[in-house]
């Protein structure tokens, strides 16, 4: 069954068209890897979706419900749709606990003492209980982004977006997160995810979408897209990017 | 190597400047040294007309006079051992070996700058005494009258409570104000539209308008127009009421500037977890602003106190008004002088009080990233 509809979304920044109608439909359990060129629109997809970025045409629907256009409650939409970004964009003058359990008590109704116990009992499943009391200035970028991925999972979301969420980090720290993307897909979270990792891509995605200037040119499984792309742009990407020694 | 980088324009006969020794010393010196005298000798000149003045000084008085003029003649030391230097220098070139002539060369110049930078500072010192002593002290007969300052400084000091009590309530309010103002002005979409346009004309207009001006219109125009609940307001509410309109503006614009310094980011971070624009700004951007405008918000604040001085314009009677009333009595300026030296006196702490949360901020930020 669609969890979540994309149907011909079109965004523009004045002029310049970055979103060329998307259309994309995901299931429950899914995970979807969007692939492609930097400035393809990737980032900005996943923006439409969180409705951080007001859409020109087209419509999103979350559950069988339309949440773009005017008068939706954007605020219950975030809700079920968590976001993680590249820049994990914590904030510094919040302990990582409070940074975790802001949103469940201010906005979720959660009484302060089970929103701490549950953002304690997310961060021992990603290593970093011990880190709760600390601040994120004095946490490494792998680090912090576990905090972000435990965040933005505080808040019960349906559906998780993951901006590039290891671009900014060392290489050998992106294997932490990833561990932990792998296993939120394995317990069925839904996630849709702009990556550059293709190795993660073709390991974890039921499905891979291949953006190119603003639209999906090519979509299908990862064993598909990665063995027999059928499309002659996605095999000049892949030729590019699997030569540049990122698998 | 070099023909990897840079064509040469014959090709292999290209080469590094040969080594050159290090520039000359003397000179330096002997400027450093004309400056350090000249100094000393105005210096001396300053104070003999301390001297002069003071007609019988004590014992102390004449040995701390005497204290200064040896250390006015000071920077003539590192001067006279720049010209030592400069031998040195010579020898160790003659001799080849250029390192060490660079090295007891860079000695020279750095004590023939120390020499200069020194002895400019007497001369300025010099020229403030001669200043105060000079046409036999009438400069320092009119600001520096014991007698008056010990005279005046009673009342003074106790009409100093009025200005910081105007100043404390202003800065509380303004703080108020100042943040309502600054969001108004940040207000997002159409329906604030009008907010956001009466908040930046007030923003114009009250940075615009002198604060001795709206103190004035304030002070009498509120009560000749018998306004309701303010026209029996004291006048000290009236002059608190007045700063606060004027500090305001400046405030909101502090607080806009460190609001607009928050990354965008955060906006978005806070938003995707489903906070709401009120609880967004209340929560993440707020906070984080208010760390870093501490400093250009303490600005404000210290224009803010000084500018209780002009309170006397109302009808107030602040420290300035009383030590003017003494002044005129006596027909001398020391007692306004007890009021400045007050400013500086409640300025200071606070000046030093921002340094040392700016180092906090930093130490605390170096030692969370490293
Ligand atoms: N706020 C904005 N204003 C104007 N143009 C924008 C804005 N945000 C993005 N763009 C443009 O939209 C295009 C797509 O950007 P987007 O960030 O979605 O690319 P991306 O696929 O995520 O790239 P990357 O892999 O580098 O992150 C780019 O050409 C970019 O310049
Ligand atoms: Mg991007």
């Amino acid at each position: 069954m669609t969890f979540l509809q994309i149907r011909d979304v079109h965004k523009s920044y004045g002029d310049h068209e970055v979103l060329q109608g998307v259309s994309l439909d995901v299931a429950r359990h899914e995970v979807v890897c969007l692939i492609g060129a930097s400035g393809s629109g990737k980032s900005t997809l996943l923006r439409c979706i969180n409705a951080l970025e007001e859409i020109s045409s087209g419509d999103i629907l979350v559950d069988g419900d339309v949440v773009s256009g005017r008068g939706v409650d954007v605020n219950r939409l975030r809700r079920n749709v968590g976001m993680v970004f590249q820049s994990y964009n914590l904030f510094p003058h919040m302990s990582v606990l409070r940074n975790i359990t802001l949103a469940p008590t201010r906005i979720g109704g959660v009484a302060k003492e089970a929103a701490e116990e549950r953002a304690l009992a997310l961060l021992d499943r990603v290593g970093m209980r011990d880190k709760a009391n600390a601040y994120p200035d004095a946490l490494s970028g792998g680090q912090q982004q576990r905090v972000a991925i435990v965040r933005a999972l505080a808040t019960n979301p349906q559906v998780l977006l993951l901006d590039e969420i290891t671009a900014a980090l060392d290489p050998e720290l992106v294997g932490d997160v990833l561990a932990i993307v792998r296993e939120l897909a394995g317990d069925g979270l839904t996630m849709l995810l702009a990556t550059h990792e293709m190795g993660f891509a073709r390991e974890c995605a039921t499905q891979v979408c291949y953006l190119h200037e603003g639209r999906i040119l090519e979509r299908g499984s990862a064993e598909q897209i990665f063995e027999d792309p059928q499309e002659e742009r996605t095999r000049q990407f892949l030729g590019r990017v699997l030569t540049g020694g990122r698998l | 190597m070099a023909a990897a980088t840079a064509v040469p324009a014959v090709p292999g006969t290209r080469q590094g400047p040969p080594p050159t020794p290090p520039a000359r010393v003397v000179p330096l010196a002997l400027a450093g040294l004309a400056v350090a005298v000249v100094a000393g000798g105005c210096a001396g000149l300053a104070l003999h007309s301390l001297h002069a003045m003071i007609e019988h000084p004590a014992a102390w008085a004449q040995a701390l006079i005497w204290l200064l003029a040896v250390a006015a003649c000071l920077p003539v030391v590192p001067a006279v051992r720049a010209l030592l230097a400069a031998p040195q220098r010579t020898r160790l070139v003659a001799a080849g070996d250029l390192p060490g002539a660079r090295a007891s060369a860079a000695d020279g110049r750095e004590h023939a700058t120390v020499a200069m930078g020194y002895a400019l500072s007497v001369l300025i010192g010099a020229a403030l005494v001669w200043f105060v002593t000079a046409n036999d002290g009438a400069i320092s007969h009119t600001f520096l009258r014991w007698t008056f300052i010990d005279q005046a400084w009673s009342g003074v000091t106790k009409a100093f409570w009025v200005n910081i009590r105007v100043a404390v309530a202003a800065e509380v309010l303004v703080l108020v104000l100042g943040l309502v103002l600054a969001v108004m002005r940040q207000l997002p979409g159409r329906s604030g539209r009008p907010l956001r346009w009466l908040a930046t004309l007030y923003v114009d207009m009250f940075r615009a308008i002198p604060s001795i001006i709206v103190l004035y219109l304030v002070g009498f125009g509120l009560s000749l127009a018998k306004v309701p609940v303010v026209k029996d307001l004291s006048p000290i509410w009236l002059a608190i009421f007045a700063l606060t309109l004027t500090y305001s503006g400046y405030v909101a614009e502090v607080y806009r500037a460190g609001i607009d310094s928050i990354h965008p980011s955060q906006w978005a971070a806070a938003r995707s977890l489903g906070l709401s624009y009120p609880m967004t700004l209340r929560t993440v951007i707020v906070p984080q602003a208010v760390r870093r405008i501490v400093p250009p918000l303490l600005n404000d604040f210290i224009g803010l106190q000084k500018d209780t001085a002009l309170i006397g314009v109302m009808g107030v009677t602040d420290a300035f008004t009383q030590s003017r009333l003494v002044s005129s009595d006596v027909f001398n300026l020391s007692p306004v002088i007890v009021v400045a030296v007050l400013f500086v006196v409640i300025t200071i702490p606070q000046a030093r009080f921002v340094d040392r949360l700016i180092a906090r901020e930093q130490g605390r930020r170096a030692g969370r990233t490293s």
